[in-house]
């Protein structure tokens, strides 16, 4: 199974420093994290270094396509008063 | 191992006078001896007076960062915001250093590189000390800073001093974990997302262990915290003391900037900043046991030029590109040039220190503004002003204390349709002000100010701003129409 990154990301570089099996690299417009690579951290740490990281909500998905920080779970903003800024969410969200 | 910044920090104490500086001193470092005021007497954000003469630059090789603070918003792509943490290009450590050397050659007076962001610069350590190792060699004569949150700093002091990094500012906003929590939602330590108050009690452990060992390792530190009504305000004076304990050299207590539209938590959830007031009222109280920075004025983290300005649209990697820089000559020409600021700044340092101050006489201690384009000269019209400087002056001291932002409100003849309601901000920004100069005011501006108790003067264009302060101020005083401030009066006879 592997992480996956989303048009949320802001392109801050810190996934990419932490996760152990150089599986993020910078894409054209985001990181992207190569499926293959990925482990999700199993054997090297108990959270995936990504998630553990990330600053942004809604940019990265689990291995089922499923947001990993919903709305407000990082940084405590209530989801009604977010700014409605950059790519739409609905368009990716949760299709399991 | 002598501890510098402690025993510099300790020496107000034994010569007999407050932190917030002595004699007929307007620098709150004048008390500094002489071997320290060498060392920042070049830095625009350590010195005050070294602001007016010398810019500094950030690069922006940092954009990682590992914690979350409640007033930054991780998507910090826009040019038009002026605040910590926002960027318009992340570079590589070989564009930055590129870029430093093309802007040290363009603007001689650039003395300082920091590295501040946009993310915290030792989330960023490979990007970070590539960029701090390549400029120790490559161009020895800049000076080189570093702005962290702290969270790292225990891990890589050594590795800073390898790199001649003379000065260092750490972000606190507290010392209590419960506070904390209220600032900083989480933290990354040890490959894991920290939450709540245990997180704020690892930062600000390692914050004050960082900050000891950089003192013992004869770095300058100065501490910056965020101002935030309610949360921290009351707070700030006990840090503000313990960070002094702990042999810091400076704190800057800025206001927090919170817009709906920079999409943080604070300015999302309606928490207000502090006003001018209420920052300049916390900032004396903590110069009881501190020397303050009030000249900050929370630039980008890749800010270009003097602080207050930023010529980073002139230095986009797109303008800079396959530029030669033929640094040797640029040394020899930035040589000229710093040694003639030097020299300037010297003289004043002298004449301050031998200026007989007796014979004024007695008079209160109010506030005074300024509009100024540079140079420490009241060169700015009125009209044209964006921030105002402001002052405390007595009948020996004349102490630089802050600064107030104003939206522009003269865009040239005919362009005036919210003139009036632009200027109602001007009065409310200097409501505690009794006098301002400029280099020219307008009629029309002229007898609002009248009207609002605020002397304004247009007689003192182009003088020096201390040397303008004193001529209106014994000017003011001899006509009786100087109001003694309850609170700041009680302020200079203390």
């Amino acid at each position: 199974m592997a992480l996956s990154i989303t048009d949320r990301c802001v392109n801050c570089y810190a996934c990419m420093d932490v996760c152990p099996s150089d599986a993020i690299t910078q894409g054209a417009s985001q990181f992207e994290i190569d499926a293959l690579k990925c482990t999700e951290c199993a054997g090297h740490f108990a959270d995936p270094q990504c998630a553990s990281i990330c600053p942004v909500e809604e940019a990265l998905l689990d291995g089922l396509g499923h947001v990993i920080h919903p709305p407000g779970s990082l940084t405590g903003i209530p989801p009604t008063l977010r700014l409605q800024d950059g790519g739409s969410a609905d368009e990716w969200r949760a299709t399991p | 191992m002598e501890l510098i910044a402690t025993s510099a920090a300790n020496e107000p104490k034994a010569s007999g006078c407050s932190a917030k500086g002595c004699g007929s001193s307007d620098d709150s470092l004048a008390h500094l001896p002489e071997a320290l005021r060498k060392r920042v007497q070049n830095h625009p954000c350590f010195s005050e007076k070294a602001h007016h003469h010398f810019a500094r630059m950030h690069v922006a090789v940092a954009p990682a960062c590992n914690i979350q603070c409640n007033y930054c918003n991780r998507k910090y792509d826009c040019s038009n915001e002026s605040r910590p943490g926002v960027v318009s290009e992340v570079l590589s450590p070989d564009e930055a250093v590129h870029k430093v050397k093309t802007v040290a050659a363009a603007i001689p007076q650039m003395t300082v590189l920091g590295i501040a962001g946009p993310g915290d610069p030792l989330a960023n350590p490979d990007r970070t000390f590539a960029t701090f190792r390549r400029l120790a060699e490559e161009a020895p004569d800049i000076k080189l800073c570093v702005s962290t949150n702290g969270l790292r700093l225990p891990e890589f002091a050594d590795e800073m001093a390898k790199y001649n990094i003379e000065h260092v500012t750490i972000t606190m906003n507290c010392l209590d974990p419960e506070i904390g929590a209220k600032i900083y939602p989480w933290i990354y330590w040890n490959n894991r997302r920290i939450r709540g108050v245990k997180a704020a009690k690892i930062l600000i452990r390692n914050q004050l262990k960082g900050l000891e060992m950089l003192v013992e390792r004869g770095i300058l530190v100065k501490v910056n915290s965020v101002m935030i009504p309610g949360v921290n305000d009351q707070h700030l004076k006990e840090v503000s003391k313990l960070v002094k304990e702990k042999g810091a050299f400076l704190h800057n207590v800025m206001p927090l900037i919170a817009e709906a539209e920079h999409g943080t938590f604070y300015g999302l959830t309606g928490q207000r900043s502090p006003s001018g007031a209420e920052l300049r009222e916390l900032q004396d109280s903590c110069a009881d046991s501190m020397s303050m920075m009030r000249h900050c004025r929370q630039c980008r983290a890749d800010a270009v030029g003097m602080l207050g300005e930023d010529r980073g649209q002139e230095f986009t990697l797109d303008q800079i590109e396959g530029k030669e820089i033929d640094y040797a000559a640029a040394m020899v020409k930035r040589k000229q040039v710093h040694d003639a600021i030097l020299e300037q700044l010297d003289a004043e340092h002298q004449a301050a220190a031998n200026s007989d101050t007796t014979t004024a006489a007695r008079g209160p201690a109010i506030l005074m503004a300024v509009s100024s384009s540079g140079q420490g000269v009241i060169n700015q019209h009125f009209g044209h002003a964006t921030e105002f400087l402001i002052y405390r002056v007595d009948d020996t001291k004349v102490e630089h204390v802050g600064q107030r932002k104003v939206e522009l409100y003269c865009g040239g003849p005919g362009d005036c349709p919210e003139e009036e309601n632009r200027l109602q901000g001007h009065l409310n920004a200097l409501s505690d002000c009794q006098a301002v100069l400029s280099a020219k005011i307008g009629i029309g501006p002229w007898q609002q100010l009248e009207q609002a108790g605020i002397a304004p003067s247009g007689e003192y264009a182009y003088e020096a701003i201390e040397t303008g302060l004193r001529l209106f101020y014994n000017d003011l005083l001899a006509q009786g129409k100087l109001q003694p401030t309850g609170e700041l009066a009680t302020e200079a006879s203390a």
